[in-house]
């Protein structure tokens, strides 16, 4: 792992962290469950991406596997979410 | 398997990611910041797909240098997105708009099938 490639990973892992927090704020205030359920579908990228970067900095194949799984259920999750805000109930 | 990354891909690799991890904090500063739900939607979009290419842009290059033949299967990734991402944001604007009129704000359109013509 050069310096510069360490240095990117990490930069990179430091602004998903922030842009967690700050959708984390949007979802402890955000005025509506709509807005939750946003930023908890933006969360599950951010996690998704995060394993991609973590991926790089440890030149690891597995992590690959742990992305696409959470890119999997953060879709699951959300338009479970989003279709028991519209009907009252997820499965008709 | 350990092959050497030559400096013009590592250069890449990290201009990509410096640019992924821009991106994702602009729009998550946007989607903070805006008013209003449906000006909150769009933020996100520049994490979905800038942020998400630009990673698995920068995953293919590295892994394919370092392992000396072609490694495509983060693009699995982007294909998976590309799909779920417009499902989950169609639902969620037809959420709000739903609940909008539910809660009879005045100025929400009515629904297509009661409109006159």
């Amino acid at each position: 792992m050069s310096s510069l490639l360490s240095f990117a990973t990490a930069f990179a892992l430091g602004c998903y962290a922030v842009a967690s927090v700050l959708v984390l704020v949007r979802m402890i205030r955000g005025p509506r469950a709509q807005d939750r359920v946003l930023a908890l579908d933006l969360l599950y990228l951010h996690g998704m991406l995060f394993m991609i970067v973590l991926g790089i900095r440890h030149a690891s194949d597995v992590y690959f596997e742990g992305a696409l799984l959470i890119a999997l259920f953060g879709f699951v999750s959300s338009s479970a979410m989003a279709k028991f805000l519209l009907r009252g109930e997820v499965i008709e | 398997m350990n092959g050497n990354v030559p400096f013009w891909a590592e250069l890449m690799v990290a201009l990509l990611l410096v640019l992924s991890g821009l991106f994702v904090i602009i729009s998550a500063f946007g989607f903070l910041r805006l008013p209003d739900f449906f000006l909150r939607m769009h933020p996100p979009a520049l994490a979905y797909t800038f942020g998400s290419w630009s990673v698995t842009v920068a995953s293919i290059l590295y892994f394919s240098m370092r392992q000396g033949r072609l490694v495509l299967h983060p693009w699995l990734i982007i294909i998976l997105l590309s799909i779920s991402v417009p499902v989950t944001t169609l639902l969620l604007a037809r959420v709000a708009l739903f609940r909008r009129r539910t809660a009879g704000v005045a100025d929400t359109p009515a629904p297509l099938s009661q409109r006159g013509n």
